[in-house]
C-alpha cells in the first residue's frame, strides 16, 4: 500500500517539524513558569540567565568547545591517539596537492573579489540610470538565492561537452563551434577548469555586490555630482574621483565578506570535479583528508588554518562593534 | 553625431533631442540588458531543458526549442514524474523542508530570548558575552565538523533530524543573536520601562512588546536562516552522511551528478526542484532577503 505509507510519511514530517519548533518554545515556557515560582529578589537575578543559557549552552557545544578540540586534534596523529607536533601543519604548508589548493584558492580570492565587486559596482552606477532598474538587478541577484549546487548543476549544463562532429548541448561549447573551433572540456582542461569554477562563484556573488554598492551609490548626495557637473567633470572623473571615494568603506565591506566567503568554497568544487585534475582548495582538502583519508589530524590542521585567515577579520569585526557601542 | 552632455537636459524635447540622447544612453541599456541576459540564460536553459524529451535533450542545444514553428507537444513533466519517484527527489524534498523549518524556528526562539537579555536586562558580563559573539560570527564551520561528528557519532545524533536541527541552530545562532540585539536594543526605552512600571513582567514585555516591534529583523533573520539550511550540503553531507533515508534535497542532487552525470534529463529537473522552494522565498519576500543578506554578510 504505497499510499497509506506515504501519508504516514507526510504525517511523521508534520509531527517532527511540530516537535522540533514547538518544543524550543515550550522550553522557554516552562522555564519562565518555574522562575516566577521563586522568591523575588532571585528572580531577577536568575530570570537573565533562564534566557541566556539556552544560546549559551548550543553555542558552547557546537562552536566553543569544538574548535579548542579541533585545535588540539591538530597536533595529534590521524587517529588522535599520540601527539605529532608541528607534523600535520608541516605537511599542509609542504604536501604538493595541498600546495595546489593554496594556489587555487588564492587564485579563488583574487578572481572572485575582484571580479564580482568590479563588475558589481559598474552595473550599481549604471543600472542607476535605466527605468527597468528593479527588474534588472532582480535577474542579475537571483542567483544568489540558488544553492552551490543548483548552481553547480545549472553550470555543468553550461560547459557540457560532446565530441567534435555531435552537435554541442552545452551553451559555452555550442558557442565555440559555431565560431569554428574545437570544443572544449571547460571542468577536464587543466588551463581552464579551474577558472570554469571561478566563473560560478562570480555569478553567484556579483549580485550580492551589485545590491550593496547599489544602496551606497544612491546614498550619495545628489548636489555633490551636480556641482562636479557644473564645475565641468566628465561621468568617468565622476566616478573615480566622486564616486568610488564616497563608498570606499562599502567597498571593503563587501570585499571582505566575499573574501571569507571564497575561503571557505566547497560545495562547488566536491560536486563539479570533486577536487580532482588540479581544482582542489583548501576547505574541499579537509573534507577528503577527512572522509576519504580518515586522516583527522591533518584535517584539523588545514581547519586551523582556515580560522587564522579569518582572524583579521573576527578582529576587524569586534573593534567595528566596540566603536559603535561607545557611540551609542 | 557628435553627443554632447547638455542634451541631456530634460526641458527640450524636440525629434533631435530625443535621438541625441538615445546615442549617449545607447551604451548604457546595452551594457545593463547584456548583463541581466548573461546572468539569466544559464538559468533559463535548465529549466527549459526540464521540460524536453531525455533523447532531444542529448541530440540539440536547448536553444534550438525556439527554432519556429514553435512546438509545444515538445515539451513534458516526465522528468519531474522520473526524478520525484524513480531518484528519491520527493522524499529528499519533505526531508528538506523537516531539516529547515525546526532548524529556523530553534534558533530564532533561542535568539530572540537571548537577544532581549542581553538587550534590556542587567547582569554581569553582558558585555563580555556580546563582544564574544561577534567573534563567534566568522568562526568557519570548517572548525566544529570532526568533534562534533565524534560527539554525535557517541551519542547515536549522526544520521538523526534531531542532530541536524542542532547543528544548525549552533551556526546560525551567532548571526541571530547579533542581529537582533542589535535591532532590540533601539527600540524606545521609555516604551519598555514603562511597561515594566506598570507591573508587566520579562516575559509579558517580550512577547507584548518585544518581539512584534521586532518582526522586520525577525523577518529578516527567518528567510536568511531558511534560505541557508535549505541550500545547505556541507552540514547535511557530515552529519547524515549516507543515510538517504534523510536525506535533503542538496545531497539528493549531488549523488545524482555523481551517479547519473550524463542523464541531463534527471538532473534538469533535479535541480530544478532544489531550487523552487528558494526561488519563491526570494521573490516573495525579496526585501526581508535583501535587509537579511546585508546583515548577515559577517556569517561564519
Amino acid at each position: 500500500m504505497p499510499d497509506a505509507n506515504n501519508l504516514l510519511r507526510l504525517l511523521s514530517a508534520i509531527a517532527a517539524i511540530v516537535l522540533g519548533s514547538g518544543g524550543v518554545i515550550a522550553l522557554f515556557y516552562a522555564a519562565n513558569i518555574l522562575v516566577n515560582r521563586l522568591p523575588y529578589q532571585w528572580r531577577s537575578r536568575i530570570l537573565p540567565w533562564v534566557y541566556m543559557v539556552p544560546a549559551l549552552a548550543i553555542l558552547t557545544a557546537f562552536l566553543i568547545l569544538p574548535t579548542i578540540r579541533t585545535i588540539i586534534i591538530s597536533f595529534q596523529d590521524q587517529r588522535s591517539e599520540s601527539w605529532v607536533g608541528l607534523d600535520n601543519y608541516l605537511f599542509a604548508f609542504t604536501n604538493s596537492d595541498m600546495l595546489i589548493a593554496f594556489r587555487n584558492n588564492i587564485l579563488w580570492l583574487v578572481l572572485v573579489t575582484g571580479v564580482s565587486v568590479g563588475l558589481g559596482l559598474i552595473i550599481a552606477v549604471l543600472v542607476d540610470r535605466v527605468r527597468y532598474e528593479p527588474v534588472a538587478k532582480a535577474l542579475i541577484f537571483l542567483p544568489m538565492a540558488i544553492s552551490f549546487v543548483g548552481a553547480s548543476v545549472i553550470w555543468r549544463f553550461v560547459y557540457a561537452y560532446q565530441p567534435p562532429g555531435i552537435e554541442q548541448i552545452g551553451l559555452l561549447n555550442a558557442i565555440v563551434v559555431a565560431l569554428g573551433f574545437e570544443p572544449i572540456g571547460w571542468l577536464v582542461n587543466k588551463g581552464v577548469n579551474n577558472l570554469a569554477l571561478i566563473a560560478i562563484m562570480i555569478w553567484l556573488q556579483t549580485g550580492f555586490a551589485m545590491v550593496l554598492l547599489s544602496s551606497a551609490v544612491k546614498g550619495i548626495p545628489q548636489d555633490v555630482i551636480e556641482a562636479a557637473r557644473m564645475d565641468g567633470a566628465n561621468e568617468l572623473q565622476i566616478f573615480w574621483r566622486i564616486t568610488i571615494p564616497m563608498i570606499s568603506s562599502t567597498i571593503v565591506v563587501v570585499s571582505t565578506t566575499i573574501i571569507v566567503l571564497v575561503l571557505k568554497v566547497f560545495d562547488i568544487v566536491f560536486v563539479m570535479t570533486g577536487g580532482n585534475l588540479d581544482t582542489d582548495v583548501i576547505a574541499s582538502r579537509m573534507i577528503k583528508e577527512m572522509f576519504n583519508f580518515r586522516n583527522f589530524g591533518r584535517g584539523s590542521a588545514i581547519a586551523v588554518i582556515l580560522l587564522l585567515a579569518v582572524i583579521p577579520v573576527m578582529a576587524a569585526n569586534i573593534r567595528r562593534f566596540q566603536q559603535q557601542e561607545t557611540n551609542r | 553625431m557628435t553627443a554632447r552632455p547638455d542634451a541631456r537636459s530634460r526641458q527640450s524635447r524636440s525629434w533631435m533631442d530625443r535621438v541625441e540622447t538615445w546615442f549617449t544612453t545607447a551604451p548604457v541599456h546595452i551594457v545593463v540588458v547584456a548583463i541581466a541576459l548573461l546572468w539569466t540564460l544559464p538559468t533559463a536553459g535548465l529549466l527549459i531543458s526540464s521540460f524536453r524529451q531525455p533523447d532531444a535533450l542529448l541530440e540539440s542545444g536547448w536553444w534550438t526549442v525556439f527554432t519556429p514553428p514553435l512546438d509545444l507537444g515538445q515539451f513534458h513533466l516526465g522528468n519531474y514524474g522520473d526524478v520525484l519517484t524513480g531518484q528519491g527527489m520527493g522524499q529528499a524534498f519533505l526531508n528538506s523542508l523537516i531539516i529547515t523549518i525546526p532548524a529556523t524556528v530553534m534558533p530564532i526562539a533561542i535568539a530572540t530570548f537571548a537577544a532581549y537579555a542581553l538587550a534590556w536586562m542587567r547582569f554581569p558580563g553582558r558585555q563580555l558575552l556580546f563582544v564574544m559573539i561577534v567573534g563567534l560570527l566568522v568562526v568557519p564551520l570548517q572548525m566544529t565538523l570532526i568533534p562534533v561528528l565524534r560527539a554525535y557519532n557517541t551519542l547515536g545524533l549522526a544520521g538523526t533530524f534531531f542532530g541536524v536541527w542542532l547543528a544548525h541552530t549552533g551556526y546560525g545562532l551567532p548571526l541571530g543573536i547579533y542581529l537582533l540585539r542589535n535591532y532590540i536594543g533601539t527600540l524606545p526605552r521609555d516604551l519598555i520601562e514603562a511597561a515594566a512600571v506598570d507591573g508587566a513582567s520579562h516575559l509579558k514585555i517580550f512577547t507584548r512588546i518585544v518581539v512584534p516591534l521586532s518582526t522586520p529583523a525577525i523577518a529578516s533573520f527567518t528567510v536568511f536562516q531558511f534560505l541557508w539550511v535549505w541550500n545547505d550540503l556541507l552540514v547535511a553531507l557530515v552529519y547524515l552522511g549516507g543515510n538517504q533515508d534523510v536525506a535533503p534535497v542538496t545531497l539528493v542532487l549531488r549523488n545524482l551528478v555523481g551517479d547519473r552525470g550524463q542523464d541531463w534529463h534527471l538532473l534538469t529537473a533535479g535541480a530544478f526542484i532544489s531550487m523552487v522552494v528558494p526561488l519563491l522565498v526570494f521573490f516573495a519576500l525579496q526585501r526581508y532577503f535583501v535587509r537579511g543578506l546585508l546583515a548577515g554578510s559577517v556569517k561564519g
